[in-house]
């Protein structure tokens, strides 16, 4: 299977970690780790610029993260405008490396506060495309 | 050697101009060489600065150079977002420090109206990431968002400084003749706006706008026979930070404007107590804020109490963004950062008007492309 299953909207669909949504029908959102160097890479990165590595593993994270920063969009570029609003959020993980994704829409505005607990998990759309989303811990 | 800027020029901004972007750019180019004693031949090199993804043309360079009546010497084009402009300036000034040109054009041009909104809008998706980012539907306003989000968490910044900030650009952009939005608006209706991505509203917002930029550039022996006014490049600065969001340290500043920053104080041995007047790049009130923390005006923490107290108007501490700003400039996007060194060439030339803060001699441009991607700085001299 291509990438191109990844999002709600996918703008490419060839890339070296496109195992990232095989991996992710099964449940499993997965970072890659550098065997040279031990960084771990999320989003997955198939290469390595510190030391030009393309040597790979690829890592389960566990999903437990913490809210950063956040922002309730009103107002959206095409084919998110029927969406809005819908909350984007920047979450730092367990591991260290920062996840990108959506607030769960289970979360209300209000409750919603830097430094919460969440948990990042798969999300699959009726339509068969299949994502990630931040849910309440 | 010094280089410096000897003329400068900028078209209206405006929401549809009406004429061809070669057209819009002959306008800018025109006020640059007004009153210089020099000719269009005698320009050695241009550097065209856009955002292709709004072109119609394919390889604008070749065109607009044609145009102006720069053909044969070279050309080429010059990106860097929002602040392609800026980097147009930065490698004019390689140009003639290096020797191989002594007087360079950088014009820098948007038409926003050439492509359809809904053409807009599907661009707008495409800032980001496309792989890991945009497939969650973000663009510009939630990007900054999320940096105001986190400003106000660490330093308790609050929506009314944000909105303050808009509320000083409406009342300089009155007196700017070539700004979009001319006029004056209130805390209240700053405030009541419709949310874009929250905590920005309508009015933290700067708007799309079609406008082009023209900045002369000259070796010193040049410019001395070209103008009695030359204004010097006293620093230059430029940075990066990842394009990601996931790859960024720093989360209430742009790092590439502190480093960026940091080169051009250094270079001209300058430090942000010694700058008269600054443009700084409100793509958003945010983003003003964050630029009086991270060009060393007032401390990290401290960007919302110094528009509070009315440090960056006429009169205050550093007064900043006296033409109106993006915020109600409006921002066409490649003629940005030149539309900021005009502002501050025509303030260290004495020739600001209305707006002109007295003895200016040290003034600063901050022109940021993207969500703190490029970062750029110049410091300027008269």
């Amino acid at each position: 299977m291509s990438f191109d299953k990844f999002g709600k909207i996918s703008y490419l669909s060839e890339t070296k970690v496109a195992d990232f949504a095989k991996y992710l029908e099964k449940g499993k959102i997965m970072a890659t780790r550098c065997n040279t160097c031990g960084k771990l890479y999320f989003p997955p990165q198939a290469d390595c610029p510190d030391d030009l590595s393309t040597d790979m593993t690829w890592e389960k994270l566990s999903g437990k993260c913490k809210l950063l920063t956040y922002t309730t969009a009103h107002f959206a570029p095409a084919g998110f405008q029927d969406d809005v609003p819908y909350t984007i959020a920047l979450a730092q993980c367990e591991e260290g490396v920062k996840v990108y994704a959506l607030l769960s829409r289970n979360i209300n505005e209000n409750e919603i506060c830097i430094g919460m607990d969440l948990k990042l998990t798969p999300l699959q759309f009726p339509n068969g495309r299949i994502t990630y989303e931040l849910k309440k811990a | 050697m010094s280089v410096a800027i000897v003329g400068v020029g900028q078209t209206p901004f405006s929401r549809n101009c009406g004429v061809s972007i070669r057209e819009l750019c002959f306008e800018a180019f025109r006020e640059a060489l007004e009153d210089l004693n020099l000719t269009s031949k005698e320009i050695d090199a241009s550097i065209i600065c856009s955002a292709p993804e709004y072109d119609k043309q394919r390889s604008p360079a070749g065109l607009i150079s044609e145009y102006l009546g720069l053909t044969p010497k070279p050309t080429f084009y010059a990106e860097s977002i929002c602040s392609s402009s800026s980097t147009g300036v930065k490698v004019g000034y390689s140009f003639i420090k290096s020797g191989l040109h002594e007087i360079v054009a950088v014009i820098g041009f948007q038409k926003m109206s050439e492509i359809s909104s809904a053409e807009v809008q599907e661009r707008m998706g495409r800032g980001a990431d496309t792989q890991w980012e945009s497939p969650f539907g973000t663009m510009m306003p939630a990007g900054y968002a999320m940096y105001a989000r986190a400003h106000m968490q660490k330093y308790g910044t609050t929506e009314e400084q944000l909105a303050k900030i808009k509320v000083k650009s409406g009342k300089y952009a009155l007196l700017n003749p070539l700004a979009i939005f001319r006029r004056e608006i209130t805390l209240e209706e700053c405030l009541k706006a419709r949310v874009i991505a929250s905590p920005l509203k309508m009015y933290d917002c700067c708007a799309n706008a079609d406008g082009a930029s023209c900045v002369i550039m000259a070796s010193e022996e040049k410019a001395r026979k070209t103008t009695d006014t030359p204004v010097w490049v006293a620093g230059i600065g430029a940075a990066s930070d990842t394009l990601s969001t996931t790859g960024r340290s720093n989360l209430t500043g742009l790092t590439c404007a502190v480093d960026a920053a940091k080169q051009a104080y250094q270079m001209a041995h300058l430090e942000p107590k010694d700058v008269d007047v600054a443009e700084v790049h409100d793509c958003f009130t945010i983003a003003e804020i964050m630029a009086y923390e991270n060009l060393g005006f007032c401390k990290p923490s401290e960007g919302g109490k110094l528009i509070e107290e009315s440090q960056t108007y006429i009169g205050g501490k550093i007064p900043v963004n006296v033409d109106g700003g993006l915020l109600s400039k409006g921002h066409p996007i490649g003629a940005t950062g030149g539309s900021q060194i005009r502002t501050i060439v025509l303030q260290l030339q004495g020739r600001a008007g209305k707006t002109q803060v007295k003895g200016a001699e040290v003034g600063l441009v901050h022109n940021i492309g993207g969500i703190g991607v490029y970062g750029n700085v110049t410091l300027l001299r008269r």
